[in-house]
């Protein structure tokens, strides 16, 4: 199940977010089942006397992918990745640019460009994007080496809005890995888009905020590894006509 | 016996009239220069354990049920028990059922119950959960009053110290995040929150909005006077509000009235609440001091509870430690 984004290998395809959870407690009990290897993790809101919760998140021992959630703008998001990179040691960075507070949909224009800028500064680049082509494009040449597309709104719990949109990035990027983040909501979601060829998914929501959030976890990590073994094993197209198992030409074969 | 109790919030002051009603005699002792400031006086005051099960573990329920009756005797006449009103703006009203999924105590209620009990809530929401058994009093008031009882009872208060002379059987440390050296596990959570004063809304209760990004409460304080609360950021920052928090808090509260956007901002405040992992309670004992300490955002629901098992431990010292404690939380 390894798989490897710049020149990370990750023993898991699961990333989980840190935030939301009922308890620390809990969060670790989460990140132990679902077995993930990366966590996110927000400087945003927390800029400043944050110390002991980011101590609990190294403490997961897991490795970690700082985030600018919160960050508005190339600048905002530049100045969290830098705080990020020195917080935690790491030149991983999930790029977030909110461009619109509601939905927290992306800013692409402002993603692309800051994607631009914290490459040339060395960082690899996480991107938070949509699901559209050309964005996915930009990135790519603004130097990121994978890219994390939403698949609904953030925290919807929606599952894929566009499974059509989501086939059409893998088959335009073959060659890089691509991460489900934000709008899964159950593990069947996430086994969906691994169906198609994803190379992972991000959740938080769906996890920190299910009764069980560890159960969650645990089950959100079987349906990941259903679906990739899925996605090798070819899954069948839909047809249009029944298509029996057993002939039935006559029915009185085995019968 | 003596005790010497360190810090004079909820938990010491709550802590010190266990001891005194157990026959002890009590010293307390906060650096402050006076009653006031720290995490107790930003709090909320709602007595409301089963709501706080929608994201705290069942350990709120069975030590918090009995806040309500401790603190309506410690300090008669300022518990309300009005119950707590649950809404959702129309958008967000599946958490509605998400909320009621994890919690118990309360029935559902329609637009016709909301506007009977809270009619400037009227029209405004069409569903919500009503928890009847809840309730909710002036934090700042009631820790007033119980600190002039204390003290009209014999207890010794210090202010401007962080000890006090003398031989004491045992200390008793409740100073919260000042702690945080002794009890290398213990971690803040800053809460920030905004005072309102108008005379266009009126609530009986506390209204807690689900949102889901951001959950949050209107305590009616009496005399107009609103307290809206509050954020959780993981920091042990506790400087003056963000402008966004503020923002945020002050939405909200449009959200649940329009008539809110009028109303005087009489105060924005922000405090630390001691948390450990669970976001539990604990007693602890390090280095010959007892700790009540990671009270987190339960102080006013859980120190009756916590303090009366370490009174208990102490006077008599019977050995109800934490170990038993957590087992029967698991069980």
């Amino acid at each position: 199940m390894a798989f490897t984004i710049y020149d990370d290998v990750f023993a898991s395809r699961l990333i989980l977010g840190t935030a939301q959870y009922p308890s620390p407690a809990v969060l670790a009990d989460a990140v132990k089942r679902s077995g993930t290897a990366l966590v996110t993790v927000s400087l945003r809101r927390e800029s400043g006397g944050g110390d002991a919760f980011w101590q609990l998140i190294r403490d997961l021992g897991v490795m970690v992918l700082p985030n600018t959630a919160g960050c508005h703008s190339v600048r905002e998001a530049v100045t969290t990745a830098e705080m990020a990179r020195e917080l935690f040691q790491t030149d991983r960075i999930k790029l977030e640019v909110i461009g619109h507070h509601d939905t927290l949909q992306p800013d692409v224009f402002a993603l692309v460009e800051a994607a631009g800028e914290l490459t040339a500064r060395g960082f690899k680049v996480y991107p938070y994007t949509t699901d559209d082509l050309v964005v996915g494009e930009r990135l790519v040449e603004a130097g990121c080496k994978v890219l994390m597309p939403w698949c609904a709104p953030i925290g919807s719990a929606r599952g894929p809005r566009d499974l059509h949109a989501l086939r059409a990035l893998r088959a335009a990027f073959p060659e890089i890995p691509l991460i489900v983040d934000a709008g899964l909501g159950r593990p069947s979601h996430a086994a969906a888009v691994m169906e198609l060829g994803f190379d992972g998914v991000l959740l938080n929501t769906a996890v920190a905020r299910a009764g069980d959030p560890a159960a969650m976890a645990a089950a959100f990590a079987s349906a990941v590894t259903a679906g990739r073994t899925a996605h090798h094993a070819v899954p069948l197209e839909p047809r249009d006509m029944a298509v029996p198992s057993t002939p039935v030409i006559g029915r009185a074969v085995f019968a | 016996m003596h005790i010497l109790v360190k810090g004079a919030g909820v938990a010491g002051l709550v802590t010190a009239h266990e001891l005194l009603r157990r026959g002890a005699a009590v010293t307390v002792v906060d650096a402050a220069p006076s009653l006031g400031g720290g995490a107790s006086f930003m709090a909320g005051g709602m007595l409301a354990p089963w709501c706080e099960r929608e994201s705290a573990e069942e350990a709120v329920i069975t030590l918090g049920s009995i806040a309500a009756d401790w603190w309506d005797n410690a300090v008669p006449g300022l518990v309300l028990r009005n119950g707590t009103l649950v809404v959702a703006p129309p958008r967000d009203a599946a958490e509605i059922d998400r909320f009621a999924r994890r919690t118990r105590g309360y029935r559902q209620v329609g637009a016709e119950e909301i506007a009977r009990l809270e009619p400037h809530l009227s029209g405004r929401f069409s569903s919500g959960l009503f928890f009847p058994s809840e309730a909710h009093l002036d934090p700042r008031t009631a820790l007033y009053r119980l600190h002039e009882k204390l003290a009209r009872s014999g207890v010794t208060f210090s202010f401007g110290a962080t000890t006090a002379d003398g031989r004491f059987d045992a200390v008793i440390d409740c100073t919260g995040m000042a702690a945080a050296s002794a009890l290398p596990a213990l971690r803040g959570v800053r809460g920030e929150m905004v005072c309102l004063q108008t005379n266009e809304v009126e609530f009986a209760r506390p209204v807690r909005l689900i949102h889901p990004r951001f959950p949050l409460y209107v305590v009616p304080r009496g005399q107009g006077r609103f307290m809206v609360g509050a954020t959780m950021i993981e920091s042990d920052d506790d400087g003056p509000p963000s402008a966004r928090s503020v923002m945020e808090l002050l939405n909200a509260a449009y959200a649940v009235n329009p008539a809110f956007g009028e109303a005087r901002i009489l105060e924005t405040g922000a405090g630390v609440r001691p948390a450990f992992a669970d976001n539990l309670p604990r007693i602890e004992r390090s280095g010959g001091t007892h700790h009540l300490n990671g009270l987190f955002r339960h102080g006013f629901l859980l120190a009756p509870a916590m303090a009366g098992r370490l009174a208990d431990r102490i006077l008599t010292n019977r050995e109800s430690d934490n170990a038993g404690y957590r087992q029967r939380q698991i069980a």
